[in-house]
């Protein structure tokens, strides 16, 4: 099975299309977004699992997480691996940390791997959707759930939250996490949305171009969980781009039906600078670009720089700074003879 | 003194010949230990505020299998294991209160040897309750006893043990015998309680106050006096007495005086008679400075305990320096006055034992080792399966 590109258009105004739309995504909010606590029973999601026959990988990408890794695998290992066996296998895929990352990761019972080791014969390339994709080649799962490792309160829920849906639910191919629930609200409506580069970028960029895809509450959260057989055939961008393609990708090929989203409610990380989020931004952006284009819905883009620019004061003088953001992609999986050799496919 | 066995011992051979396999049993479920003490100790529970921690203990409990939970009126967690004949109550009872504010980070590090975070060696006594059962469980122990596994609320502070007296005045399980859990130091060995009086001094100017008499410099300043004459009270070496000035809060800032200063201490001694005389002086200086100064004085006592306990030769006490030994853990004497207090006032034998060793790093950060945990979990285990073994003649 592979993906078809066949041209897609852009949405139409028609007044029409829109309220379809409207419906469309308000019916899939309703029976596809969940709240981790749907999945509490972990003894009756264990059972699920078994009776289903599918395995489960955590995959967790890593560069320079020291002081985090350690809670990471800890949690997921203790809670899903020794106290309920939920997951089978639990991974760290890192980037070439200079830290103790991968001794700290390993010490709690994680498997752990540096990316340039797997598939060495391919030339290396740095980024977390590296390690995302060479994840699929070095795990056995038929589910993998990727998970940062700076999330400051990590629970097992951000584990069992994502893969119950694809657990209980056949048809349902891709899980992403979002994080809503706030401890104090006063009014029965609040607003309910992703960060500052969702909203001002990723969000409008679907309301333009895939309107159903603005139903997924955070498109870029790092936490999701995806069956195989849809992980092998997307291509995987290795910077900032890759869940922006993914989303694409999947909902291209399965519709929205096959994306299901689970509420985890709080997340604690570390928060980005603005200009972080610029870079981001200008990734995202080139990724999305590159996606219209192969997705025939623009036709004429002009080759896009690589080259980010921004700004610093210095006294009463201001410097421009070049970043050279690259989004570089790997094929799908499913391209490279050695996946298929070890998979037998 | 608490109990009438004295005449009894408990056989420890049973559970110090199995000493190594609890200790292996306890490093095999390292994971789930440290998952356990992370997602209690993460959740911030400040004294009167740790009904979400306990309630998390209860679920931690309740994902175990054990049927019998709650968390009660006061906010303590129980769950109970059946024993097999439960003829004997035995209970395990750790503080889930903390002195840390709900708005500091709770946040734990994990690194292969020790773990980082607010409060720990607190929260290391619930999470070791937690633990304890899948550790039996994985380890095939049943007892013959009921286990109750108390994670009280209302405990430091001005909680004055509220949770635990609350537990011991209402439940339907007349407690045998208890052992009460502390983070450190690993070789804690309590087993009686010192007298004790905790109290706040509050110093207030009024708003009409005299600037020209004396000590006219605000409450710091009165505060400061009253300070000098409870170090002047004279301490004898026997009984051991001490006081504790724990902290002083007041003014708002620089340039301007003080209108308010509380201080908050605690009286400690071996002989109820002794913080009884000073707890009179104490209010004598309140008085006396009140007077030259002018300033409104007053003297809040919220919690007091007696001294009491069991001796170094009760079989409880004998049974828990066995198991320290046959474990190579030296033996660290103290007294307490925490949820052991609320114990020896109801006649019931009681110990307080440590887990791990920790250090403060910082106000509110501790440091805390793992691998004394292993020992600190096989020398609670094994003295609860003594216990359970009955007493024999």
């Amino acid at each position: 099975m592979k993906f078809n590109r066949t041209i897609r258009h852009p949405p139409s105004s028609d007044p029409r299309e829109a309220k379809r739309v409207g419906s469309s995504i308000q019916e899939w909010i309703d029976h596809n977004t969940y709240h981790h606590s749907d999945f509490r029973d972990i003894r009756k999601l264990v059972e699920a699992k078994k009776e289903s026959g599918q395995t489960i990988s955590v995959c967790i990408p890593t560069l320079n997480e020291e002081k985090t890794i350690g809670k990471t695998v800890v949690m997921v290992k203790g809670e899903l691996m020794d106290r309920h066996p939920l997951v089978d296998e639990i991974a760290v895929i890192d980037s070439g940390s200079e830290d103790n990352t991968r001794e700290v990761a390993a010490e709690f019972g994680a498997d752990v791997y540096l990316a340039s080791d797997i598939l060495p014969d391919l030339e290396p390339k740095r980024g977390k959707g590296e390690n995302l994709w060479k994840a699929i080649y070095q795990l056995k799962g038929d589910i993998i759930c990727y998970i940062d490792a700076d999330i400051k309160n990590i629970h097992s829920r951000f584990v069992y939250g994502l893969v119950a849906p694809l657990i209980y639910r056949p048809e349902v191919r891709y899980v992403k996490a979002f994080y809503d629930r706030p401890l104090v609200f006063s009014e029965g409506v609040r607003p309910s949305g992703g960060g500052r580069v969702t909203e001002i970028l990723v969000r409008p960029l679907f309301s333009l171009f895939f309107p159903e895809l603005t139903a997924v509450i955070q498109p870029l959260s790092g936490e999701y969980a995806v069956r195989r057989d849809v992980l092998q055939q997307v291509p995987f961008p290795i910077g900032y781009g890759v869940e922006t393609s993914h989303l694409i990708d999947v909902y291209d090929k399965y519709g929205l039906s096959a994306f299901a989203q689970t509420d985890l409610d709080q997340r604690v990380h570390r928060n980005q600078a603005t200009t972080d989020l610029g870079k981001m931004a200008f990734g995202i952006l080139r990724a999305f670009l590159a996606r219209l284009k192969s997705l025939g819905m623009v036709k004429d883009l002009p080759d896009l720089s690589v080259i980010l620019r921004q700004f610093q004061a210095r006294d009463t003088k201001y410097e421009e700074i070049e970043y050279e953001i690259r989004e570089e992609e790997r094929p799908p999986m499913i391209t490279i003879p050695e996946y298929k050799e070890k998979f037998g496919l | 003194m608490t109990g009438n066995e004295a005449q009894h011992t408990f056989d420890t051979s049973g559970p110090v010949n199995r000493l190594p396999e609890f200790v292996h049993a306890a490093k095999d479920m390292r994971e789930m230990a440290i998952g356990n003490l992370v997602l209690v100790g993460e959740i911030p529970a400040p004294t009167f505020q740790e009904k979400r921690r306990t309630q998390e203990f209860v679920h931690r409990l309740i994902d175990c299998g054990i049927q019998d939970c709650s968390v009660d009126e006061v906010g303590n967690g129980i769950g109970i294991i059946p024993g097999e004949s439960g003829e004997q109550n035995i209970l395990l009872a750790a503080n889930a209160d903390s002195i840390h504010g709900i708005d500091i980070d709770h946040a734990i590090s994990v690194q292969p040897d020790h773990l980082i975070g607010c409060g720990l060696s607190t929260s290391l006594g619930v999470g070791t309750l937690a633990t304890l059962p899948m550790m039996m469980d994985s380890l095939g122990i049943k007892l013959r006893s009921n286990l109750i596994l108390l994670a009280t609320a209302r405990s430091a502070g001005r909680g004055n043990l509220e949770g635990i007296r609350y537990f011991l005045a209402n439940n339907k399980y007349p407690v045998s015998y208890g052992i009460c859990l502390k983070g450190s130091p690993l070789g804690r060995l309590s087993y009686s309680s010192i007298g004790m009086v905790r109290a706040d001094i509050t110093c207030r100017v009024p708003s009409e106050y005299d600037w020209t008499r004396f000590g006219a410099s605000g409450a710091v300043l009165t505060m400061n006096q009253i300070i000098s004459n409870i170090s002047a009270i004279p301490l004898p070496r026997k009984p051991v007495t001490n006081i504790v000035l724990g902290s002083i809060d007041g003014g708002s800032t620089y340039d301007r005086i003080a209108r308010q200063v509380v201080l908050k201490f605690e009286i400690r001694s071996e002989d109820a008679a002794m913080v009884h005389s000073i707890s009179e002086q104490i209010d004598d200086i309140v008085a006396e400075t009140a007077a030259q100064s002018g300033a409104e004085i007053t003297l809040n006592v919220f919690a007091h305990r007696e001294p009491g306990g069991i001796q170094i030769g009760h079989p409880l006490v004998r049974c828990c320096r066995t198991i320290m030994n046959a474990l190579q853990i030296t033996p660290r004497i103290m007294p307490s006055t925490s949820e052991h207090s609320a114990l020896i006032d109801n006649k019931i034998p009681a110990v307080t034992l440590g887990i791990s060793t920790s250090e403060s790093i910082s106000d509110e950060q501790d440091q805390l080792k793992i691998s004394p945990m292993y020992k600190g979990l096989a020398q609670v285990l094994a003295a609860v399966l003594a216990v359970d073994g009955g007493l024999s003649a």
